[in-house]
């Protein structure tokens, strides 16, 4: 699966060549952001919600039988803030834009629109893959902020809820201030930032070489997405460690 | 910029023992040509001759494993130079790009490369639109043009560049024989208008012999022959008589 290791590579670098023409092409980096806070808003909003609220339910009971009730907060909100958001969002956008960005490339390829873009003497990756890079680039670690939020939230509502646990809204939010620090966010944006850069190279990268037909364009999404996942998981680890020093 | 960008007339275009082979299936087998300047020029050959595969390299999206391509004179070797003049491709499927209107499409050209402000590119693109007959379509989507529209509005999309060589790769392909006329009319009309050199690749006899100062006939990925509508017609090979000649085997 990772033949094309090379060309990612150099696909990424000529897309750092092309940052100039970003301002030119401000225009579609917009209309792809704005695409992706749309697709995925909601879902972030209840993927994060409940993973919040899981992660509370099962380390929650646990700590309070052993009278730590006071590191419930800390446990979830850093689990979400270093971890399950990053790492979650980052899969989830891969399966929902990493897979469109394949589609629609790899639909060009074969349809010959970019045979017919590079007539026009206009260069695809300024055209197609900068702008949709970029726009990855800044919503998956915004979503991630929001979904950070959100997941806490989902954590502070079961800690409450649960007979179990019954630890009141305000204790949890004052705990996990106590633990959980800016600097841990930052690390999961940070983490995300890097993520939305993989999704985004590995799947431009996968449409600019769709061969076939339709039949090429599926392969195409699946290899986006299933090669993105991969190397989200891998980086998260190698990121990790060089992040925990 | 060069005097080229405004100098409206055609460009001659020379190959060269051109070939090519995808994996191991030699496709182009040494294609030697010489379009002249102004001049209509259509290769005929059946399907899956190389046709399509020619005008490609003519426009530097495939690279040829041996041979020359000379545009007036310059060795198309770099692309500084393949810039310096203004080709356009018409595409056999039209590859318009789906996802934009038909009038952005057409005026793609012009938007991308900042060569003229907003209210002028949608003057010239209602223009070159209305050249090809679809006025009406500049808000359309192309999933919404029938596929010989498509073809028009490809068209318009290359007028737009003012090109000095024009390639066409079917263009009459998918059209009822009035539009046909009308398109064969119109590439006409632009070679006297602009003097724009045209490179028509089409197995559609009446349009070739229509439109045509002259003809090659490709088989099988070789020029077979050259010539004037006459020559070409009256030329003595059994594989190019039967290409021009094919007709129903139905009882006179
Ligand atoms: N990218 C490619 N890879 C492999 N083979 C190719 C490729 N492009 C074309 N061919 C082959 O080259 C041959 C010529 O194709 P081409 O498209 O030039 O035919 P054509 O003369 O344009 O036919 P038609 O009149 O049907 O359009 C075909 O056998 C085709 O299979
Ligand atoms: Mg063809």
């Amino acid at each position: 699966m990772f033949e094309n290791i090379g060309e990612i590579i150099l696909l990424f670098w000529r897309t750092l060549l092309a940052l100039p023409q970003a301002w030119r092409q401000r225009d579609k980096v917009f209309d792809q952001f704005f695409e992706i806070g749309n697709a995925s808003l909601l879902m972030v909003c209840v993927l994060s919600f409940f993973i919040g609220a899981v992660i509370s339910l099962q380390t929650g009971p646990i700590l309070v039988e052993r009278s730590l009730a006071s590191a419930v907060g800390g446990v979830v909100g850093i689990a979400i803030a270093k971890e399950l958001a990053p790492v979650m969002m980052a899969i989830l956008i891969a399966g929902r834009i990493g897979s469109a960005m394949a589609a629609e490339i790899g639909s060009m390829r074969v349809y010959q629109e970019i045979d017919a873009l590079r007539t026009m003497n206009i260069n695809p990756i300024h055209y197609l893959v900068l702008p949709r890079i970029l726009a990855i680039a800044v919503a998956l670690p915004m979503l991630v902020v929001f979904s950070v939020l959100v997941g806490w939230f989902g954590g502070a509502m079961v800690a409450d809820m649960n007979h179990r646990m019954e630890i009141p809204f305000r204790v949890f939010f004052a705990n996990l201030r106590d633990i959980v620090e800016l600097k841990d966010v930052a690390n999961g944006v940070f983490k995300s930032f890097c993520f939305a850069i993989i999704i985004g190279v590995v799947s431009c990268h996968q449409g600019l070489v769709t061969i076939g037909g339709p039949r090429g364009i599926g392969r195409s999404v699946t290899k986006a997405v299933v090669n993105s996942i991969v190397l989200i998981v891998i980086f998260d680890y190698i990121l990790t460690r060089f992040l925990l020093k | 910029m060069s005097d080229n960008q405004n100098n409206s007339s055609g460009v001659g275009l020379v190959v060269r023992g051109l070939r090519k082979s995808f994996g191991g299936q030699e496709v182009l087998k040494g294609i030697d040509i010489a379009v002249k300047p102004g001049e209509i020029f259509v290769i005929m050959g059946p399907s899956g001759s190389g046709k399509s595969v020619l005008l490609k390299h003519l426009i530097g999206l495939e690279e040829p494993d041996a041979g020359e391509i000379f545009i007036n004179g310059e060795p198309l070797t770099t692309p500084e130079i393949a810039a310096k003049y203004r080709m356009a491709l018409v595409f056999q499927s039209g590859a318009l790009l789906n996802s934009l209107t038909v009038g952005e499409n057409v005026g793609l050209y012009l938007t991308e490369h900042r060569l003229k402000p907003a209210d002028e590119i949608k003057k010239i693109v209602e223009e070159k639109l209305a050249d090809v007959g679809l006025k009406d379509a500049v808000n359309k989507m192309p999933n919404e043009l029938s596929g010989g529209m498509k073809k028009r509005a490809a068209i318009a999309r290359a007028l737009v560049i003012e090109p000095q060589l024009i390639l066409y790769d079917e263009p009459t392909s998918e059209l009822d024989p009035v539009s046909a006329v009308v398109i064969g009319d119109e590439i006409l009309d632009l070679n006297h208008r602009i003097h724009v050199t045209s490179l028509v690749v089409s197995h559609d006899r009446d349009l070739a012999f229509g439109i045509a100062d002259r003809i090659a006939v490709i088989i099988d990925g070789e020029i077979v022959t050259v010539g004037t509508p006459d020559e070409v017609k009256n030329f003595n090979d059994p594989r190019v008589k039967g290409f021009l000649n094919a007709d129903f085997k139905r009882d006179k």
